[in-house]
């Protein structure tokens, strides 16, 4: 039967260095995916990632299991993002839709999929203006929406991670969300074509 | 139920986590609210784009650098235990150096016979304490200074012992 995380992380504690790679191996590439979405850069989400193992493991001796492991996890993690945010020590590319260009630099064109020829470049321009326009948000409000989005956490986990309660939680996703509806209204408009043909409909 | 107050409970039901009772208001608001219909549908169209964004892979050398990170970590110290509660070491530093500090301001430790000695010469200041005024004061009687300078031998042969005064009354 499968341990769980809080059984391999008492077991660290008891000293099974095995149970460590264990949960590095299943932490290893969720951990770094939320600090990619929360500082942009992989060799910066790297780093701390490696900062957050190292203190788990340092703090193996300390730890008692009074929530569940993610929390903790995501929890070490999230402070470290924020105060490396906050040092400027990552600074980064941010994206503003609504930046004006300068004058020798090209307008921003938003990326359609039947303009471009090139697929892949139309794909990571998209990736792109999303990663940017979750880089746009407020701290917490990132943070709620990477966790919530991309590592499909309930309120009351998120909420702990964040230190507010599960209807502060909602109120800052559906400000997030609303937020990156607005910034992101061209990728999530409804096509010109399913438009123009429910406007036909009515007609008739 | 207006939109504002909706709002809150819209992620909860788009994302399936919403109770039976939320579940029941958001839908009956929705029904009648061409906006939030909108608004619901672009979230979850928002959710479609955000869920193209593909994730990453970590670096192959991810673990090695991790255990030689762990690997070359100093070793605790026996005064490890302070390093997780440096408020805590820095408070009983600081509580040390107060009582080093206020232990050198008491004074120093006396022995029996230094108190005694000590006693015997206040008790002999305290006798001569009469003596000691009555000679403050005349040193500094003024009216004695200005007497005319005749009447001064004759006070200081009053003041004299008799050898030392031969012509006694001469000037009388």
């Amino acid at each position: 039967m499968a341990r769980s995380d809080v059984q391999l992380m008492l077991d660290v504690k008891a000293g099974d260095e095995l149970s460590f790679e264990l949960l590095l191996h299943k932490y290893r590439k969720p951990l770094v995916n939320f600090l990619c979405r929360m500082v942009r850069d992989q060799a910066v989400a790297e780093d701390l990632a490696q900062e957050v193992f190292f203190r788990v493991y340092r703090a193996r001796k300390e730890y008692s299991p009074s929530a569940k492991f993610t929390t903790w996890l995501f929890r070490i993690a999230t402070n470290l993002a924020l105060n490396a945010i906050r040092d400027g020590r990552y600074r980064q590319m941010q994206i503003s839709i609504d930046a004006p260009a300068a004058e020798d630099e090209p307008a921003f064109q938003l990326p359609s999929r039947e303009a471009r020829a090139d697929d892949k470049l139309i794909e990571r321009e998209r990736n792109q203006m999303i990663r940017g326009a979750i880089l746009t948000l407020p701290e917490k409000q990132r943070v709620a929406v990477v966790l919530h989005k991309y590592h499909d956490m309930d309120y009351a986990e998120i909420g702990k991670i964040l230190g507010c309660s599960e209807s502060a939680l909602k109120s800052l996703l559906f400000r997030a969300y609303e937020t990156l509806r607005v910034q992101l209204a061209l990728l999530v408009a409804r096509p010109a074509a399913q438009t123009a043909g429910e406007g036909k409909r009515h007609e008739l | 139920m207006s939109c504002e107050k909706i709002s809150n409970a819209l992620i909860a039901y788009l994302d399936g986590r919403a109770s039976g009772d939320e579940r029941f208001v958001v839908e009956a608001h929705l029904k009648l609210c061409a906006a939030c219909q909108e608004r619901a549908e672009e979230f979850r169209r928002l959710w479609n784009v955000m869920a193209e964004v593909p994730s990453v892979e970590p670096s192959p050398a991810f673990d090695a650098r991790l255990r030689q990170r762990i690997a070359d970590a100093p070793k605790p110290k026996f005064w490890g235990w302070m390093i997780p509660a440096p408020r805590f070491a820095l408070a009983l530093a600081l509580l040390v150096a107060l009582s080093v500090w206020v232990g050198g301001r008491q004074p120093r430790s006396v022995n029996p016979q230094n108190t005694a000695a000590n006693s015997e010469e206040q008790f002999r200041m305290i006798k001569d304490l009469g003596v000691l005024e009555n000679y403050d004061v005349l040193s500094n009687f003024d009216a004695l200074s200005d007497l005319p300078a005749s009447a001064q031998p004759a006070q200081d042969q009053q003041q004299k012992p008799p050898s030392d005064a031969p012509g006694s009354g001469s000037g009388a």
